[in-house]
């Protein structure tokens, strides 16, 4: 089986503070979760959903996902995406990651190191992101390892069904 | 060492050995609030126990009453859920206010301790000494399980009131002064204190605590100190006070004279870096002016939108939408006779709920509409349409803007007694 904490992927490469309202729109969070992906980034880039591709990483700049505790993070795993890397994200948003699954990693600096297009190797745990494109490597901020295990896990919720707390759904 | 607000509560919380910033701690959660939008998406319904029935409140609140049949469905699993595990604290329709409201009128959040809950301006608590902030769902699925979460103690900027706050200076121009001034504040706790917070109704605190998700801050935090204490009084008379230590450690310690803060607002984007004095945006043309929200849909909010707009009218081509923050507020600003005013002068008054400020429902924004918002959030596209702009201001300001039909200072209003 694949380590979700080693992602390999193509850079989409997003500004300083995109807010979670930009990446899942209030009037979206009455759709499916497949639909409301549709959504993400309408406010900025709408065209954007149907380019990503699975596996792809999204690459932001400060404070990355300031605002709402909405679960975005569901919808860029609907779309395939295999990690974010940010130069410093919105801890709520952080936390909204891991809990739900999805690899992400604080690497300072790094969205003006990176092109768009470039293919990336992303070591969550290891706190590392190699730019394959010019063979640079960044060092990141390694996320606790009672992080990084809820992660590998497939975030909380799997870690609820499995300790009993929530009936699994069939 | 000495312990910030933030290290103290969560020392406290987390069995009382000494932390400092970076650790992370492990803390039980005193009151754990879920909220209607929740059942929507959320495994709730799957919850085998929940670890006490009594430390968790349920609040219709973000799409009541609901818009859409998902809503309703929602609404339904709600009223399940609360059945199901016994949960008396259960704000349905009728009996309801935006989370953040009800949490502060029922004195769910109580000084020196940990609260929880699924929404981004749940750091609103913070104004009672709470350690309280925005949680994603599946981690407050997790609390409801547990009673438990982690926290990491963040460095603090704290904020040293001097002088006084003027009356037409609403909370709100306090914190776009700040977010104005000094920007973000990602991964850090913010802390009010000093001589000046004796000025600072409970009213402003809750306003100021809430907008603190807008500039990224973990945790926005007040000291209990009399005024707090004596709020508390018939929810939480249990209530001690709670101060820092002396000679604890900040990562800055900002002095803000409230005798120099005016009405400000807050320019379409974002707060952070982003707000001035009402001055230089005046005369702006507003399409649609909103009072309401967690952050300002209090009774005193709708007293000063009501003295405001006594005797006047909004402008021809402008709209005004009130919300009351609960139908607890909704029923004291029916007896005191503001709404009447406020409907008289041509403003809409909704149902409490938190529609217009998340642009889900009753006030949404059509592309190259101009608003001024007293509500927490202006990114763009945050109340309708992303070709929308959203100013953002105090009560006092957008009244005064929504009977001038373009953006205004207050003190520049003929009749208004200051
Ligand atoms: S009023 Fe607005 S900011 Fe407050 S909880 Fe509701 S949607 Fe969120």
């Amino acid at each position: 089986m694949t380590d979700p904490l080693l992602v390999e992927g193509r850079a989409w490469v997003f500004g300083d503070e995109v807010n979670t309202d930009d990446m899942y729109p209030g009037f979206a969070m009455r759709l499916p979760v497949a639909e409301a992906a549709r959504h993400m980034f309408d406010a900025s880039r709408p065209d954007w959903p149907g380019l990503v591709e699975p596996g792809d990483i999204v690459v932001g700049g400060r404070n990355f996902g300031l605002g709402s505790s909405r679960p975005v993070a569901l919808l860029f795993r609907e779309l395939g995406v295999g990690a974010l890397v940010a130069e410093r994200f919105n801890t709520l948003f952080l936390r909204n990651c891991v809990n739900y699954g999805l690899p992400a990693l604080t690497v300072p600096g790094i969205a003006g190191a990176v092109r768009e297009g470039d293919r990336l190797r992303v070591d969550v745990r290891a706190g590392e992101l190699t730019d394959l494109a010019t063979g640079t490597t960044h060092a990141g901020t390694p996320l606790p390892d009672f992080l990084a295990d809820i992660i590998q896990a497939g975030g909380l919720i799997p870690r609820l069904e499995a300790s009993g707390h929530l009936r699994p759904t069939l | 060492m000495p312990d910030t607000l933030i290290a103290k509560v969560l020392r406290g919380a987390s069995g009382g050995g000494p932390v400092e910033p970076g650790d992370i701690v492990v803390c039980d959660v005193e009151m754990t609030v879920l909220l209607d939008l929740q059942f929507g998406h959320d495994r709730l319904g799957d919850v085998v126990a929940v670890h006490d029935p009594d430390k968790i409140a349920v609040v219709m609140d973000h799409a009541v009453p609901a818009p859409s049949i998902r809503d309703a469905e929602s609404g339904r699993r709600a009223r399940a859920f609360a059945a199901a595990h016994g949960i008396s604290r259960f704000f349905d329709i009728g009996n309801h206010g935006i989370v953040h409201q009800v949490i502060a009128e029922q004195g769910l959040a109580r000084p020196g301790t940990v609260l929880a809950c699924t929404d981004s301006h749940t750091c609103a608590a913070g104004a009672f000494g709470a350690a309280a902030r925005g949680l994603g769902p599946a981690e407050v699925l997790q609390i409801v399980c547990t009673g438990r979460t982690w926290h990491q103690v963040p460095p603090t900027y704290r904020y040293e009131l001097t002088g006084a706050k003027h009356p037409w200076v609403n909370g709100k121009d306090v914190f776009l002064h700040v977010a104005g001034a000094y920007g973000e504040a990602t991964g850090h706790a913010l802390e009010f204190g000093g001589p000046g917070l004796a000025t600072v109704p409970m009213s402003d605190r809750r306003t100021i605590a809430t907008q603190g998700a807008e500039v990224g801050a973990d945790f926005t935090i007040f000291p209990a100190d009399r005024i707090c204490l004596d709020h508390l009084s018939a929810t939480a008379p249990e209530a001690t006070p709670l101060e820092p230590d002396e000679g604890a450690a900040y990562a800055a310690v900002r002095t803000v004279d409230l005798d120099q803060v005016s009405p400000m607002v807050a320019l379409p984007g974002t707060v952070i870096g982003n707000a001035g004095p009402v001055g230089d945006v005046a005369g702006t043309k507003v399409d649609q002016a909103f009072i309401g929200s967690c952050a300002n849909g209090q009774l005193t909010d709708l007293e000063t939108a009501a003295r405001v707009l006594k005797g006047h009218r909004v402008a021809s081509g402008t709209r005004l939408i009130v919300t009351p923050a609960s139908q607890r507020i909704y029923a004291q600003a029916s007896r005191l006779g503001y709404l009447a005013d406020l409907v008289e002068a041509g403003a809409t008054v909704t149902n409490p709920t938190c529609g217009a400020c998340f642009g889900y429902h009753m006030g949404v924004l059509a592309a190259g509409e101009v608003c001024i918002t007293a509500s927490t959030r202006n990114f763009k596209g945050r109340m309708g349409s992303p070709d929308a702009e959203v100013y953002m201001a105090s009560p006092a300001t957008v009244a005064v803007s929504a009977i001038r039909g373009v953006i205004s200072d207050v003190r520049e209003l003929d009749g208004v007694p200051a």
